[in-house]
Formats: structure tokens, sequence, C-alpha cells
């Protein structure tokens, strides 16, 4: 059995909610192992997010120096093909870190790969059973992947419950001394904060959220006139912004903004996990889509097959004549 | 500059409704529509931009069959000089890291300064452009909204991080990047755009012009995919059936009840 790898994203001296969750996926390949974790930076924080690991990690590989600093996957990357013995199994949360890392990596440690991993079913001879999602998950797929020479596998963020077994008091293995050249031919150059808008959308109780299923620049009125209607504010997934029809600082999601609303509206929006993933707090979630088989009816609370177009305006009509 | 622009044919998400087939293992592909990866469009538009301001040429590539010149044909239609196919039966069941090594030995026969993929496809995997970018040790950025042209042959590119902030960077040329989709405005492709490029010769290289070899096709595929399945609801919404006069008088009184009426 090759050995587990767990890419720890960590950020103010703590380390990210992925940390716990890839320690539980590392035991779904083998409950008999436990799992190491890599964390690489400098500075002060450093030792405590090595610390804390140690209770989920039977080791913590710290790697040190100055160029890690910022984590930039292209220097990561780098230290991690220094390091990481060949043939191992290395995990890294699928978000905007482990997209820019992992691609690259598998193929400098000519390992297989596999991202977006939802599900682990086990091994079956030298493969490793996966599941995956795909079109903006309609459909789930059973994904087998050859570990003979290593693999890396981006596992989805919130997919695997975090790990809450006993500590196992891991030791800290400082391995600083292999990171190698780590010269590339990119530099970080500053973080943008996204801009406030108009309306904040995190602090908004009724939120009455638009996807693709509005179809049009003209039809954001009808949402806007139910919002109205109701008292709500206007939110919406990333197709809506991408078309510029409303502002950035409207969307819900992981790239966008995360809400926390008493109740959730979800007009035209299939329900990819980026955007499920901006909205907490548990809310009351009302999907209304034309498609039966949309993957926002699994997370809803209420469901509506419908087509928005016709049913908003009807809704804004009804509630304006009660008042 | 040289841009060269990797596309994909998906099936079309917003056209289709994705279901299993009738023996449970596979997507029902029977008329499903296809069309270009939505992200793709974006990432040829930014190479056009590019082209339009700092000068240069754009060419798009695409990995498949005869079918997916549709792809090359549109992405033509935008603005595109030249077409290039790359089809071998010796190509069919790669996985992501055989369309890579396909790719790397195409960009390798050319001059590219700047590649751009789409940032992830529909039915894929965010993974073509890391690999591509590995194989070629070029450095690579993913999830790009903005790319500036700065001189000494870098970019100055944004990527996209949580709650909407964006990562800066400086990027030497040559480099691959993925394109995050809402980057620009795609310009729009019509008919009679289709049609001025529709006998426009597309180059097709195979197997041996590319001189690929190891991890590509069925043989060297790492990843396969073994069925589609659709997992059962763990909770579900309650549906409000009986038409959309009941739905919504239901709803409402729903809302008033979880205080969604203000």
């Amino acid at each position: 059995m090759p050995r587990i790898f767990a890419y720890i994203v960590h950020s103010n001296s703590a380390a990210d909610d992925s940390a716990a969750e890839l320690a539980a996926a590392a035991r779904r390949i083998d409950g008999a192992q436990a799992p190491a974790a890599i964390v690489t930076g400098w500075g002060a924080g450093l030792d405590a997010v090595c610390e804390a690991t140690c209770a989920q990690y039977g080791e913590v590989w710290k790697i040190a120096n100055p160029a890690l600093a910022y984590p930039d996957a292209e220097v990561i990357r780098k230290a991690l093909v220094n390091v990481v013995p060949r043939g191992s199994i290395v995990l890294a949360p699928h978000a905007h870190f482990g997209v820019d890392l992992s691609p690259g990596l598998s193929i400098k440690l000519n390992a297989a790969f596999v991202s977006d991993v939802v599900d682990i079913e086990g091994l079956e001879g030298g493969w490793l059973k996966l599941v995956r999602q795909e079109f903006g998950g309609q459909v789930s797929a059973h994904v087998r992947c050859d570990i003979s020479s290593g693999a890396v596998l981006n596992i989805r963020p919130g997919a695997f419950k975090p790990w809450d077994g006993a500590p196992v008091h891991g030791q800290v293995m400082d391995h600083s001394a292999g990171a190698g050249d780590l010269t590339v031919r990119r530099r970080y150059v500053e973080t943008v904060l996204s801009e406030a808008g108009g309306v904040d959308i995190t602090k908004e109780p009724v939120l009455i959220s638009i996807g693709r299923g509005i179809q049009d620049r003209d039809n954001v009125a009808l949402a806007e006139e139910l919002a109205e209607a109701m008292g709500a504010a206007v939110s919406c997934s990333r197709p809506v912004v991408d078309a510029k029809w409303l502002e950035k600082s409207r969307q819900v999601g992981s790239s966008g903004k995360t809400v926390k609303p008493k109740v959730y509206l979800a007009c035209g929006i299939s329900g990819s996990f980026q955007h499920l993933a901006g909205i907490k707090g548990n809310p009351f979630i009302v999907a209304i889509n034309k498609n039966p088989k949309a993957p926002i009816f699994r997370v809803a609370d209420v469901g509506i097959v419908d087509d928005i177009l016709e049913f908003l305006p009807e809704m804004t009509a009804k509630i304006r004549e009660q008042r | 500059m040289e841009i060269l622009v990797c596309a994909k044919r998906v099936p079309d998400t917003s056209e289709n409704e994705i279901a299993l087939n009738a023996a449970g293992n596979d997507i029902e592909r029977d008329d499903l529509v296809f069309s270009v990866n939505e992200a793709d469009n974006y990432a040829v538009e930014e190479a056009l931009e590019i082209v339009e301001r700092a000068g240069g040429m754009v060419a798009v590539v695409t990995v498949g069959g005869d079918d997916d010149e549709e792809v090359l044909r549109r992405e033509m239609a935008m603005g595109a000089k030249n077409g290039v196919l790359l089809s071998d039966e010796n190509f069919e069941g790669s996985d992501g890291r055989g369309i890579a090594e396909i790719l790397a030995a195409f960009v390798r026969k050319g001059h590219y300064e700047l590649i751009l993929t789409g940032v992830q496809a529909d039915d894929g995997a965010a993974q073509v452009g890391g690999m591509l970018a590995a194989l070629l040790d070029y450095p690579f950025a993913s999830l790009v909204t903005s790319i500036d042209v700065l001189d000494g042959g870098k970019l100055k590119v944004g990527r996209e991080i949580e709650g909407g902030s964006k990562e800066i960077y400086e990027i030497e040329l040559p480099c691959v990047l993925s394109i995050q989709t809402g980057i620009n405005e795609p310009r729009y492709v019509g008919m009679r755009g289709i049609r001025q490029v529709a006998s426009v010769p597309i180059a097709t290289l195979g197997k041996a012009d590319l001189g690929v070899d190891g991890h590509v096709g069925d043989a060297g595929a790492r990843v396969k995919r073994l069925d589609y399945f659709v997992p059962p609801a763990t909770k579900g919404a309650e549906m409000l059936n009986g038409g959309r006069d009941q739905a919504i008088a239901k709803l409402i009184e729903l809302l008033r009840s979880k205080g969604g009426l203000q």
C-alpha cells in the first residue's frame, strides 16, 4: 500500500477545514494507515499549523522556506516534487489552490490524477475506485485510477465529514532541507479584495437568487419585482455574472459571496457545488427549475418544476394581490 | 504574439437534460446537442482581444474525430486564423494525461508563446491545462479572470480565489493559462460567419505526425470512467405539484411561516 500524504492549506496560522476532511478521505483509502500531512510556509504561524495538524496525521512534514511565505502553487509544486516519495498518493482540496497545483504535480510525480473526488469506494486490485460528478452534478460517475505509480487526488471540499477519531499524536518532521531549488517563472504580486456592491447580500434575510434559467438581461426585472413585493434582495449564480447581467457582488458561491439568509429562493439555478458552497446557516431553500433532474432539488426543502419566466411574474402578482 | 487555444466539443448542458440511459450505465446519448465548451469560447475571445491590442495570430486546436471539426469552425468564425484537428484511432480512450501529451506534442512543433484552455469542460476535470504546462515545463496559472500584456515577455494575470477576490501574478512567456468564464464577453457568431469558414481546410495530424507515444489512448490511460449513475436522493425536496396556481398558494403560505415575506 502506498503512503498517503495530504497537502494542508492554511492561512493566519490556522489549517483550512479541508485538513480534517482530507484526514478522513485518506482513511477511506487505507484505514490501517495514519496518513502524513505536508505543511509548507514560512514564519511564526507555520509551527502552530503543524502542531494543530498532529492530532489527525501520523506524521507532519514541515517545509519552511522564505520562498513559500505566500502559497503560490507553482513554488509549492516544486517543493513537493523534491520531497514527496515517488509512488505516494497525494491529496489536496479541489478549490482554487488545488486546481492550480495538482494537475501539474501529477505530471512531475508521474502519478495518475483525478480531480473533484466526492467519494472513495476503496481498492480493487491495483485500482482505486472513486466517485466524481459530471455535467454540473446532474450525473455521477465511477472512476478507477491505477495507483501503481502513485496518484494525486483533488478532494471536493465538504464531500467528506471531518475526521474525528482519537488524536494520533503525530510527529513533526522537518523536511525543509529537501525543498531544493524553488525558482519559478511566475511571481505573486498582490491580492485584490472583492469590491463591495450597493446591496450586501451577505446580510439579507431573504434572497431571490437567479441562475442561467433567467435567460436574458431583460428578465432580471422579473426577479427584482418579486424581491420588491416580498421585501427581499436579488442574488445570483455565476452564469448571470458571467453574462454581466448582475454585478459580481451579487454572486453566491465559492468564488462569490457566502450568504446566510433565513429563506433562499433558487430560481433557474441548477445547483452546482460551487454555488451551494456559498449558502450557509441552513436556510429554508425553495428551488424553482424547469429541469426536474436539476441537482438543486436534492438539497432544497421545497421544489417546483416550472419555467421561472412564467412563474415569477404570477407569484409577484399573487403577493401584491394579498397585500 | 502567437496564441494557441485548446477547445473541446461537449454535450451542451443548457440545451440538454443529462440523464441515464435505459441500461443505467451511461448517459443517454441519442439526441444530445453538442457545442463548444463554454469556457473555451471565453478563451478564444481573450486570445482575439490580446491580438487586437498586441498583434499576432490565434490558432485553435482540438483532439477528437470528424465531428469535432465543427468546434474548430465555430472558433474560426469568431476570428481564429487556423484550426487544427489532432485525430488518430490510437488516441481514443485517452485520459486527461493522454490528451495533454497529444497537445504537448503539437505545441512542440510550433512557436506559440501563449496557450489558453477553458478552465474546465462540462464533462471534464479542470486538468489538461495544468498537465500541458508541466509537460512543456512552462509556467501555469488557472482560473484566470484578467490578462495584461507587459513589456519584456511577461503577462500580468489575475486569478479568481474565494469570496470574489483576485490574486495578481506576473508570469513569463511562454506560459499556459486556464481561462475562467466571465473574463470577457465572447463575440456573437452567426450562421453567416460559420458559412464563411465552412470550406477553409483544416489540418489533421495523427499519432505519427506528432511523434507522440506513451500514456496515449486506452492502453495508456491510468484513469478510466467505469459508468455513470445517479446517487439516491438523501433527503430531496418536497415537490409542490398540482399546477402553478396551487404551487404559488402553497409557497406563499410556506414563506409566511418561514419569515420569507417581510
